[in-house]
Formats: structure tokens, C-alpha cells, sequence
């Protein structure tokens, strides 16, 4: 009795497991099937090459470039902003500050992922833009700018955290081994914690990018709905996110070219975030070794 | 000598870069949630909380949207926790080291890295189509359960590999079975740790927007729902649906709405912390 | 009585002996860590095992009540028996066997829990949740671990807030309560004081009435105190076993004599 108990156990635990495993082919099998669909009657070639996407109006053209250009924009802007603040955070919070600061501090900086994005996105439209219209002149009212520094803002606990977790895991030895010669606590940090902890920073890096490229609701609110191919960040522009929102909330027919393309679209979206996520993984995976 | 002093000097500057960066990222959250109170705080009171939402900004409401939100918790909450910390369980105490137990690994560690809004698109064909639950608060919430089950299985992974061997041993060795150990020793010696992650990803949940706009939920209900098969909005969709309007009623709405919204958030975040600071400096471990 | 010196006469169960060890070979993956281990406990005595660390004692003991089992590449070969009955065999039940065999480990290892629910977790878990009869064995087994008298007028505090000795004996406690007919020891007392482990060592000596008890220990001083027969391992392999004074005085090995009198260990 105890026996077939434990045995069902098992078993439904192990069911609760398998569920993650469906979900990913679930995710894998719909975005390959319905994309497939789309490519019977969009050819990849034009998918690659075509400079516009313009799926809802009369005249479709389907170059996920345009796409992908304001994705990469806003992606940039936000890593801009989040890199070098995320990792001012991250040494200043594992080398220089006091215990107790970092104790009260790290809490209120996990806050700034905890914020809906819907919140941020609010917050370029109606605060940020308006700030950068005043000094900058020429800033539309959808722009990349905006939506790119907001979603820096976003992203800066994601660098600041595992990299202070990176930098925190350099053995202390090595660091007396270099202020034993000599060097400032600055030069200790640039030229022996960092570059030991450069696989810890990296992955958290690449999987900030990943989050990044990923994000909808900020991009969707603030940076426009107008693909193009542009690397200008004052002008407003679509991201592959923002575009299956845009599909999703208006009235497209299920099963229509235009419909379908938002599985062309996410399979795109997916792929992206799957390399970057399974890169930063398995560099995480190497560096844990490495130190434990 | 003079070397040295030009380090020092870097050394000090950096020192102050830091400490710029840090304050910057919480000074940008204070100016930001002071835009908001000062925007929308006004705007909230009894009626605004229980108004159905209109096209006249000063009668809309959100009641159907915190109603909704208030669901979604519910039912997300409901179907993620026994999935998610059953599956944590499986995957620290009963799965053995091999390929099966790497490929459950590394599809979590990608699981939890993949954008919202692909959930939505699995969420709009598994559940609004192939089961036919149209867009309905369940599909919703069977979405939303799936995106956050990444967390939950991890935070539910590292509370129980926190627990002491010696008291699993313990058990084994009064004649314990292995769920009896996990039921009655495991899980409640790692239980607050578990609930602190389990509010975490429920905090996530309730503010998602996108895979719920995939998924269907409508900008404009004007009813309550009554059954987990009702069609729904929850409170990021109304702010989104505000935010796009025009007119300033609707932004000073939406700034309204965000508070709530935000209060809500914020103190799921404050109980799982107060749980998990608590818990600290109760275990012996 | 038994006589000081010479022979002890084993007291023997139905002709077998309680615990029983054939030609037992113990590997962790490709690393053989007990070589060929042949050895016999009788019934109601106290055996120790000596000999210096990551000499296999530890594994061995664990044979007895598969706590091995949960060692990764764990792999055994040779039979282990307890009361003539291989207790490895196909359709043995684990949970049955630890009933039968209970153990206290090196540290002390309280469930963070009342001490009351400490005893009493071994019967619960058993199905037994009727008041009384819970009551009348936490009660009895916390007096057979000596430890009563300190604890009776608190059982709802939690087991943690115990000082490192009271929590072995309510450790020993727990074990009784299961009302096991051997237990086995892995240096019970290694990490405590001086006075906490003269109590365990004399806790020890009343238990031998009515259990078969096997103590590994690295403490020489303690094996000669309180067991009947000792064994010594070294590098996986049981050296020699015999009468605890014939060890400690006249052993046959070279290599015994060695660690006895403190030339390595």
C-alpha cells in the first residue's frame, strides 16, 4: 500500500516536471508549424531581404529587417544605459561599499525588475519623452530613445546583480595577491577581479540582451508602431515584440496571411532570445566549475 | 610618488562613480513614482475604484480590471504552485543525474529566459483554440501560470537543497519513506523560502500585459467576472488601453490605476521579503 | 555475569548471528573503499569499530542499515545479514529494516521541531497519532536516553534550542522510539564535550541490556571503555576482531598494534 503510494508519488511529481518539457515544445511546435504556413507564401528569401514590412496595409511586404532594426536600436540604447550604470553598481556594491549599504540597498534595486512594464513604458511616454523633447530637438513622439533608455533603467538590476554575484565569487586571496604588490583597490579591480570574473559578467550581459529583446510592452507604448529601417534613435520605430502586440489587439482574422505573420515574427523573436539565453547558460555553466 | 597619488585620485573618483550609478537607479524610481502619485493620486477614490470603465475618463473606473486582476492572482496562483514546487521537488529529490535530469535543467534555465509574449502566442493556440477555452480569465491564467513556473521550480529547488542532509538522513534512518522525509521534514523546513518565491512570480504574474493582449483579454468589459470562463481585463491592460488614449483625462487615469496597481506589487514584494527576513533569522542552518 | 577476560560466549539468536557481514566488498564507482569484510555481532553486546579516518568504518556501519543506498555508483557485493536474513535481498523493505535498525549519526541531527515531535515522528510516521499511546513512548524513551529529567517540563520547545548533548540523547531517544533491536552509532559523541560524552558513553552501557549496539568511533580510549568487541579497519580492510580487552592488550596484528599504541591515526 505504502509501496503503490509512494509510487504514485513519484509519478505525478514527475508529471509536474514534464509539463516544462511540453511547454517548450509546445512553444517550438506551434511558432514552426503556423510559421510554416506563413512561409508557403512569403519566401524566405524576400523574409531576409524585403526593406519593408508592411503587413497591414494594402501593399504587404514582409522583411522582418525593419523588424529587426528597431529591436536591435532599442536593444542598444537600453544595454548602453544599463551596461556601464549596472556595472558601476555591481563593483562599487561588492568592492567598495560597506556591508550594511549593501544589505538595504540590493532589495530596493531588485524593485526596478519588479515594476510592471507597463508602468515603465507610462513612464517614456509621458515623462521621458517630453524631457528629451525639450533638450533635443527633432525627438518624435514615439521614439527609440526614449523606450531604449527606460528599458535600460529596467534592465540595470539584471547586470548589477549577477555581476556583483560574479565579482563577489573571486576568491579574496586574489586580491590580496594584488594589493599585497602594491595596487589601489581601482587597479585590483579592473585588473584582476574583472577580468576573473569576465565570464560571470558576460553571461549576465547576454542574458540582459536577451531580456531586452524580448521586452514588449515599454517598446510597444513608447517607441511607435512605424517599422522601418532606421538607426535613428529620435524617429519611431516597430520591434518584432511591439508588431504581435499591434496584430494581437486589433481585428485580424485568424488563419489570414496577416495573422500568420505573427508567428513568423515570433519564431524569429524565439530563436533570437534562444541562442542568447543558451550562450549565457552554458557560460555560466563553464564558470561555476571554475570556481567551485 | 606622483603615480601613486594620480591612482588615489582614480581610485576616489571611481569610488564616487559608484556610488552615482547606485543612487541614480533608485533616484530614477522615486522621480518616477512621484510623477505618478502626483499625477494620479487625486484621482483615486470609491468611485474610481468601482466604476465600470466608460468612454468619459472622469466616470471610468477599474472595477472589472482590479476584479480581474484579482482573479488572475487567484487562478494563476492556484495552478502554478502545486506544478511549480511539484515539479522542484521532482527534479531536486527524485530525478537522477543523467541526460533526462540535464535536459530538464537546461530547458528551465531557457524556459525562464523566453519573452512574455511567446507564452501568449502558446497560451492563444493551446488554450484559447485547441481547448477552446476562448479568452477567458482560465486561459489567461493557465498562461500566466505557465511563464512563471521557471520560478517557482527554481526557487523551489534552492530552498530545499538548503535544507540539511542530516535531517533527511534523519528520517530515512527512523524508518521514513522518501515522501513522508519530503513531506514532513523537507518541505516545511524549507516552506518559507518556497512562499517567498512563489509571491515573487506571482508579483510578476499579476503585472504581465503582453501575453495577456495575445491571449485575447479585451480592453473594454463592462461587466464583473463571474466564472473562471468569463471574458476579462486586468489592470495593465486597462493602464496600456489609457495610456494610448489621447486625452489627458485618460493619462491622468492611467496614472491612477498604476498606483493600485503598484501598491498591489509592491506589497506582495514587501510580505515575501518580510517572510524570507524572517525566516533568516529563524533557521538554525 | 561474564567473565573479565578470555572467550565472552557469544550469545547467539536462533542460531545466527544479529548482525552478520560475508566476504563484503563496497565500491564507489571504480574506487574500492571495503575490501572483503567478514565479521559477526552478537546479540545485545557492544561492538566498535576503530581505525583512522576514511578507513571505511563509517561505509561499513552504513551497510547495516542502507544509508549507502542513497551514494551515488554506490555498489555492493557479498551478503549482509541481520538476524540470518539478507537484508539486501529483492523484496526487502527498506523502511521495515531502519524500524528494525535504527542509527545516530556523528552530529547531532534534531528536526527542527518540538522535542516532543522529535520522539514522536518515528511513530507518526508509522500511522500511530493516538495521543496516549504517543504520549506514554516519548515519555519512555526520552527517560531510557537519560535525558528526562532535563527536558520534561518543556517537550513543546523546539529541539534546537538544546545544548549539543541534550540534542545526541534526544537524537538516541527518537531512535528507541521506533523500538528498534539494534543500533548503530557513528561517532555519537566526536562532536561533544567531555561531560556530554561520559554521558553517552554510560547511556551506552544501559542500552547494551536490552540492544545490540555497533559504535564506530576514532577515540580509542572510548572503544576500550565501552564495547565488548572491537574491530579495526584500516584502508577498507577489517584488520582484526576480537574481545575488546584482547585488542587493546595482546593484538595479533602488527598494524593493530601500531594504531593502538599511536604510532599513526
Amino acid at each position: 500500500m505504502l509501496k503503490i503510494k509512494e509510487y504514485i508519488i513519484e509519478k505525478a511529481l514527475f508529471m509536474c516536471a514534464l509539463i516544462t518539457v511540453l511547454t517548450t515544445a509546445g512553444i517550438i511546435l506551434i511558432l514552426t508549424v503556423e510559421a510554416f504556413s506563413f512561409f508557403r507564401n512569403v519566401s524566405l528569401y524576400d523574409f531576409f531581404t524585403d526593406p519593408q514590412w508592411t503587413p497591414l496595409y494594402s501593399e504587404k511586404h514582409f522583411g522582418i529587417l525593419s523588424l529587426l532594426a528597431g529591436t536591435f536600436l532599442t536593444t542598444v540604447i537600453a544595454i548602453m544605459v544599463a551596461l556601464p550604470v549596472g556595472m558601476g553598481i555591481a563593483i562599487y556594491l561588492s568592492e567598495y561599499a560597506p556591508r550594511s549599504f549593501r544589505k538595504i540597498i540590493k532589495p530596493l534595486l531588485e524593485l526596478l525588475a519588479a515594476v510592471p512594464t507597463v508602468v515603465y513604458g507610462f513612464f517614456a511616454l509621458m515623462v521621458v519623452t517630453p524631457f528629451l523633447q525639450n533638450i533635443i530637438p527633432g525627438v518624435s513622439g514615439f521614439n527609440a530613445l526614449s523606450a531604449g533608455i527606460v528599458m535600460g533603467v529596467m534592465i540595470i538590476p539584471f547586470i548589477s546583480s549577477m555581476s556583483e554575484d560574479a565579482l563577489h565569487a573571486v576568491p579574496k586571496s586574489l586580491r590580496e595577491a594584488a594589493y599585497g604588490m602594491g595596487s589601489t583597490r581601482l587597479q585590483t579591480v579592473f585588473r584582476v577581479t574583472i577580468p576573473s570574473a569576465s565570464s560571470g559578467i558576460t553571461a549576465s550581459t547576454i542574458l540582459a540582451i536577451s531580456r531586452a529583446i524580448g521586452e514588449t510592452m515599454i517598446v510597444t507604448i513608447a517607441a511607435g508602431q512605424m517599422p522601418g529601417l532606421t538607426l535613428n534613435p529620435l524617429k519611431p520605430v516597430q520591434t518584432i515584440t511591439a508588431y504581435i502586440v499591434q496584430v494581437s489587439s486589433g481585428d485580424v482574422q485568424f488563419g489570414s496571411l496577416e495573422h500568420q505573420s505573427i508567428f513568423a515574427a515570433g519564431i524569429s523573436l524565439f530563436a533570437l532570445t534562444f541562442i542568447l539565453n543558451s550562450v549565457s547558460f552554458w557560460i555560466k555553466k563553464k564558470y561555476r566549475i571554475q570556481y567551485e | 610618488m606622483n603615480n601613486a597619488r594620480v591612482n588615489r585620485i582614480k581610485d576616489v573618483l571611481f569610488k564616487y562613480f559608484g556610488i552615482v550609478c547606485t543612487l541614480s537607479g533608485l533616484i530614477i524610481l522615486a522621480i518616477f513614482i512621484l510623477n505618478i502619485l502626483i499625477d494620479g493620486v487625486q484621482r483615486i477614490d470609491w468611485s474610481f475604484m468601482s466604476s465600470l470603465p466608460s468612454r468619459f475618463p472622469e466616470r471610468a473606473g477599474i472595477l472589472t480590471a482590479w476584479t480581474g486582476t484579482f482573479w488572475i492572482f487567484c487562478l494563476t496562483a492556484a495552478i502554478a504552485i502545486p506544478i511549480g514546487v511539484g515539479a522542484g521537488v521532482y527534479l531536486e529529490e527524485y530525478s537522477k543525474k543523467g541526460w533526462l535530469a540535464n535536459l530538464l535543467e537546461i530547458n528551465i534555465a531557457n524556459l525562464a529566459g523566453v519573452p512574455s509574449i511567446i507564452y501568449g502566442i502558446l497560451g492563444l493556440e493551446v488554450f484559447v483554440r485547441i481547448l477552446g477555452f476562448g479568452a477567458s480569465l482560465l486561459a489567461g491564467s493557465l498562461t500566466l501560470a505557465l511563464l512563471i513556473l521557471p520560478i517557482i521550480i527554481v526557487a523551489t529547488r534552492e530552498a530545499i537543497r538548503a535544507v540539511p542532509k542530516t535531517i533527511k538522513e534523519a528520517s530515512f534512518a527512523l524508518g521514513a519513506t522518501k515522501w513522508q522525509t519530503i513531506s514532513r521534514q523537507v518541505l516545511p523546513a524549507s516552506a518559507s523560502s518556497i512562499i517567498t518565491g512563489i509571491i515573487l512570480a506571482l508579483s510578476r504574474a499579476v503585472g504581465e500585459t503582453a501575453p495577456l493582449i495575445v491571449v485575447g483579454a479585451l480592453a473594454y468589459v463592462p461587466f464583473v467576472a463571474k466564472t473562471p470562463m468569463d471574458e476579462f481585463t486586468v489592470l495593465p491592460m486597462q493602464i496600456f488601453n489609457w495610456v494610448s488614449r489621447p486625452q489627458h483625462g485618460f493619462t491622468i487615469n492611467a496614472a491612477a490605476a498604476i498606483i493600485v496597481l503598484l501598491c498591489f506589487v509592491f506589497l506582495m514584494i514587501g510580505i515575501a521579503v518580510y517572510i524570507r527576513n524572517r525566516a533568516q533569522k529563524k533557521n538554525p542552518w | 555475569m561474564l567473565k573479565e577476560s578470555g572467550e565472552m560466549k557469544d550469545r547467539i539468536k536462533g542460531g545466527s548471528y544479529m548482525l552478520e557481514s560475508k566476504n563484503v566488498n563496497v565500491f564507489y564507482g571504480d574506487k574500492k573503499v571495503l575490501q572483503d569484510v567478514t565479521l559477526q555481532v552478537p546479540e545485545n553486546t557492544v561492538t566498535a569499530l576503530i581505525g583512522p579516518s576514511g578507513c571505511g568504518k563509517s561505509t561499513y556501519l552504513r551497510l547495516f542499515n542502507r544509508m549507502n543506498d542513497y551514494i551515488e555508483n554506490f555498489r555492493k557485493e557479498g551478503d549482509i545479514l541481520i538476524d540470518g536474513k539478507d537484508i539486501y535481498r529483492k523484496d526487502a523493505e527498506i523502511e521495515e529494516l531502519r524500524k528494525t535498525v535504527g542509527m545516530v549519526f556523528q552530529k547531532p541531527n534534531p528536526f527542527p521541531k518540538s522535542i516532543y515531535e522529535n520522539v514522536a515522528y518515528g511513530l507518526r510516521i508509522q500511522g500511530i497519532n493516538n495521543k496516549d499511546v504517543l504520549d506514554e513512548a516519548v515519555e519512555k524513551s526520552i527517560k531510557k536516553a537519560a535525558l528526562w529529567d532535563e527536558v520534561k517540563d518543556d517537550l513543546k520547545k523546539n529541539a534546537l534550542a538544546l545544548s549539543g548533548g541534550q540534542q545526541q540523547r534526544l537524537c538516541i531517544a527518537r531512535t528507541l522510539a521506533v523500538e528498534p533491536s539494534i543500533i548503530l552509532m557513528d561517532e555519537p559523541a566526536s562532536a561533544l564535550d567531555p561531560i556530554s560524552t561520559a554521558k553517552i558513553e554510560s547511556l551506552i552501557y544501559e542500552l547494551k541490556q536490552n540492544y545490540t549496539i555497533v559504535v564506530v568511533t576514532h577515540n580509542m580510549h572510548q572503544a576500550g571503555r565501552i564495547s565488548d568487541k572491537t574491530g579495526f579497519f584500516y584502508l577498507g580492510e577489517l584488520v582484526e576482531f576480537g574481545d575488546t580487552k584482547q585488542i587493546f592488550t595482546n593484538p595479533k596484528n602488527k598494524k593493530t598494534e601500531n594504531y593502538i599504541s599511536g604510532r599513526f591515526g
